[in-house]
């Protein structure tokens, strides 16, 4: 018998759950280890996760992350947060309330037969062309992360040198609330 | 005042009111155990780490205050991680005080260097890596506050060497802001909506059960639970990790309900039309398998930790309180279900049809083991403290035992470590001096923790141990016998080896074994007799007894199993 391929999960399973939590926690050693551990030890999947020092205080740091409903209910998921002694608040984004936005950035390949459909693309979605040399152009967009999606689609006609995509961050969008 | 970071540390837990640490010292540690011999703090030199760990949470479970545990870092603090899981998973309050290396070698693979804060953060309620001498009564003052608040848990303190040995100007929090713990609010208002709404659902009830978990003892609840019941009428079942919690006499009480439940309290869950949670977590030894689990009842579940909801049964009503807070705005609403004459008149027959039994016991032996716990028992003054170990003895135990009053029934339930039993009680005797501590123990979990019996006659710390020794991994060799058809692998241990008499007589302790239900009776005797060493006796029991009632793992309670002897017609 040919041994079979390493188990990857369950490759073709597109969440369609996709949840935003924001995250305030203490800004201390080992606080992201924690978030991790917790979700890996109580089989929450973790679809993107981003973390910055938060607004106006180097004591906190915002860790958005986005989590697939379907592994877990969301309230299982923010109740078990929620007793991490060093989250201090949990706001749970609803995708139709949220202003989400993710950073691509990505160097393309290129020779003369096909830059100039490659700079159609860029200008037409609005991504900025930062570094440039004979061979490549490296491009940023930031974005929704469907035009992320969209953008990272249309590079495909193209020889990719490396793509790297940060996950989201979200903020309700003015007027909604998000629930604690 | 400038002191050492170890002063600091031993002054921290003596404003805490620690009167007992139980540990071992070693090279990361060796700071902090020159101030302990100043100090007005007893410490108990355990003879395993592991030993310190279970002693600081019999003590916990016996007194309701937090146990302390003290050891060196590496294999010192690993060999305390069975104990600090064995807490988590039963919610009981634990200090556990780790060595670390200097802090300049965190990271470095030093000499007896481990990441014991990235072992224990999944097995923690928190943990602390102190990053500062000054911080040290900080992290204290956060870690006792963090281990008994809310559900209450394990909390670890792990010291660098050199913070313990470098000065500090004294200072001790004085409020619960200077804790520095933002996220942390265990308690949240009773929320009046959710309270009327259960007590909408207890009004339309025919068929209630009170469903009595550890956090009724967490949260000191048993008299509250007690006027509500009585009150209410409604019948009462208690977990393992509750017994104690409502009196074993009281008319009312049906029992441990779950895999070894009681008949009655099993089929009074199924049959229930409202299931009242109070600090219980739908444990799968008790829900068997969870669809059947009570099909018919809707559920009002009452916890303090709001991440127990609808993690295993969706609750028609949760309320997030201590059970006790709860049960008393319950009581001010008079919340009160229909009448209970044809409830309880079901629930007699089960009672009368299935009651606990086991075979005659046989005068000239191999003893039952449900005899002597019962002849134990019997003998043992009101108020005794029984520990455990786990397995078969564990169950027979909580089954055959009457528990009376919280604080008297400590064992291993959520994590069932094996080994509990013997530093658990030791650690309960140190706490309640004043009372009489058996631990029914099996003979496989003795020889995992045995060697604290030289600690417990050391420190004189006289408590009794009874061996149900059945020669095997008891509870193992029921389920190969059961479910694989009598295919015992690996379960066979010997009735002789070891010596048990001898072996307790090397520890120092009075070793007594008994063969027949005369010897039996007489050691018993003997052992109530001694109160200034350490009992063991070995008794013999019959290796093929069983527990039942039995429900087979993921099976349905409905499907529940009882002695051969209650068999035919309706099971
Ligand atoms: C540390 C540990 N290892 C293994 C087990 C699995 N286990 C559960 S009960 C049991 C047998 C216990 O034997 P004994 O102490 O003699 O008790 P008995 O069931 O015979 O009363 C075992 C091996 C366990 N619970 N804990
Ligand atoms: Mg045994």
């Amino acid at each position: 018998m040919t041994p079979p391929e390493p188990y990857l999960g369950v490759l073709d399973h597109t969440p369609v759950r996709h949840h935003i939590l924001s995250v305030l926690v203490e800004n201390k050693a080992g606080v992201l280890a924690r978030i991790a551990g917790l979700f890996a030890r109580r089989g929450f999947n973790i679809y993107s996760l981003a973390v910055a020092p938060a607004e106006s205080n180097a004591r906190f740091s915002r860790v958005t992350i986005v989590v697939d409903a379907e592994s877990a209910p969301l309230e299982q998921i923010v109740g078990q947060l929620d007793k991490l002694v060093n989250v201090v608040a949990i706001s749970d984004i609803a995708p139709k309330d949220a202003l989400e936005r993710e950073l691509l950035l990505a160097t393309i390949q290129t020779d003369v037969d096909n830059r100039t459909s490659l700079l159609d693309i860029i200008a037409e979605a609005r991504a900025a062309i930062v570094d440039v040399d004979a061979k490549s152009v490296t491009v940023m967009l930031a974005a929704t992360p469907k035009g992320c999606d969209d953008f990272e689609k249309a590079l495909e006609a193209f020889a990719a040198v490396e793509l790297h995509r940060t996950g989201r961050v979200a903020l309700p969008r003015l007027g909604k609330m998000a629930s604690a | 005042m400038q002191i050492t970071g170890a002063q600091a540390l031993i002054k921290s837990l003596e404003q805490q009111g620690v009167e007992t640490i139980f540990g071992l010292p070693g090279g990361a540690i060796l700071p902090v155990y020159d101030p302990l011999i100043d100090s007005t703090i007893r410490h108990i030199l355990v003879r395993h780490e592991q030993g310190a760990g279970h002693m600081a949470e019999g003590y916990a479970l016996a007194t309701g205050r937090p146990g302390v545990a003290m050891v060196t870092s590496g294999p010192g603090a690993t060999n305390i991680v069975t104990p600090i899981g064995n807490a988590h998973m039963d919610s009981t309050p634990l200090i556990v005080i780790t060595g670390q290396v200097a802090s300049a070698s965190i990271g470095t693979d030093a000499f007896q260097e481990c990441d014991i804060t990235g072992i224990t953060m999944g097995i923690t309620k928190h943990n602390f890596l102190v990053k500062s001498a000054q911080e040290i009564p900080r992290a204290v003052a956060a870690a006792f506050h963090l281990a008994t608040t809310g559900r209450p848990g394990p909390v670890l303190i792990d010291v660098p060497k050199d913070l313990a040995q470098s000065m500090m100007d004294w200072w001790y929090p004085t409020t619960i802001e200077e804790y520095d713990l933002p996220g942390y609010r265990p308690e949240v208002a009773l929320d009046e909506e959710a309270v009327a709404r259960a007590v909408q659902l207890i009004s339309q009830s025919e068929r209630p059960v009170l469903y009595v978990g550890g956090g009724t003892l967490k949260s000191h609840a048993s008299r509250e639970l007690l006027a509500f019941a009585e009150r209410t009428r409604m019948p009462v079942v208690t977990t393992l990790m509750a017994r104690g919690a409502f009196p074993d006499s009281h008319e009312q009480h049906l029992g441990m309900p779950g895999m070894h439940g009681m008949y009655s309290a099993v089929t009074a869950i199924q049959r229930s039309d409202l299931l009242i949670s109070l600090g219980a977590r739908f444990d799968d030894r008790v829900t068997g398998k969870i669809p059947t689990f009570a099909a018919g009842a809707k559920v009002i579940h009452v916890d303090i930790d709001k991440a127990e909801f609808n993690k295993v049964r969706i609750a028609d009503v949760a309320i997030q309180s201590n059970v006790a807070s709860a049960l008393r705005a319950l009581d001010a609403a008079s919340a009160a279900p229909q009448n209970l004459d044809v409830w309880w008149k079901e629930i007699r027959s089960w009672q009368e049809q299935y009651p606990l039994v086991y075979d005659e016991p046989l005068a000239a032996g191999p003893l039952r083991p449900q005899h002597v716990i019962e002849a134990i028992a019997r003998d043992a003054e009101p108020g005794t403290i029984v520990t455990s170990g786990v397995g078969q003895h564990q169950m027979w135990a909580s089954q055959f035992w009457k528990f009376e009053e919280p604080g008297t029934w400590i064992n291993s339930g959520g994590a069932g470590t094996m080994g509990f039993g013997v530093p658990a009680a030791i650690g309960a005797k140190v706490g309640r001096p004043d009372r009489t501590v058996w631990c029914i123990d099996g003979d496989g979990c003795f020889q995992m923790t045995a060697q604290e019996l030289v600690t417990a006659r050391a420190e004189g710390i006289p408590i009794k141990v009874a061996i149900l020794n059945n020669a095997y991994l008891g509870m193992v060799r029921q389920w190969q016998e059961m479910f694989y058809d009598e295919r015992y692998s690996e379960v066979y241990l010997s009735a002789d080896l070891p010596d048990y008499v001898k072996w307790a007589e090397a520890m120092g302790c009075v070793g007594l074994r008994a063969t027949n239900v005369k010897e039996m009776r007489d050691v018993i005797d003997e052992a109530n007799s001694i109160n200034d060493v350490p009992v063991v006796i070995d008794f013999r029991t019959d290796s093929s007894e069983k527990v039942f009632p039995m429900v087979a793992a993921g099976a349905s309670n409905d499907d529940i199993v009882v002695h051969p002897s209650q068999r035919g017609g309706a099971k």
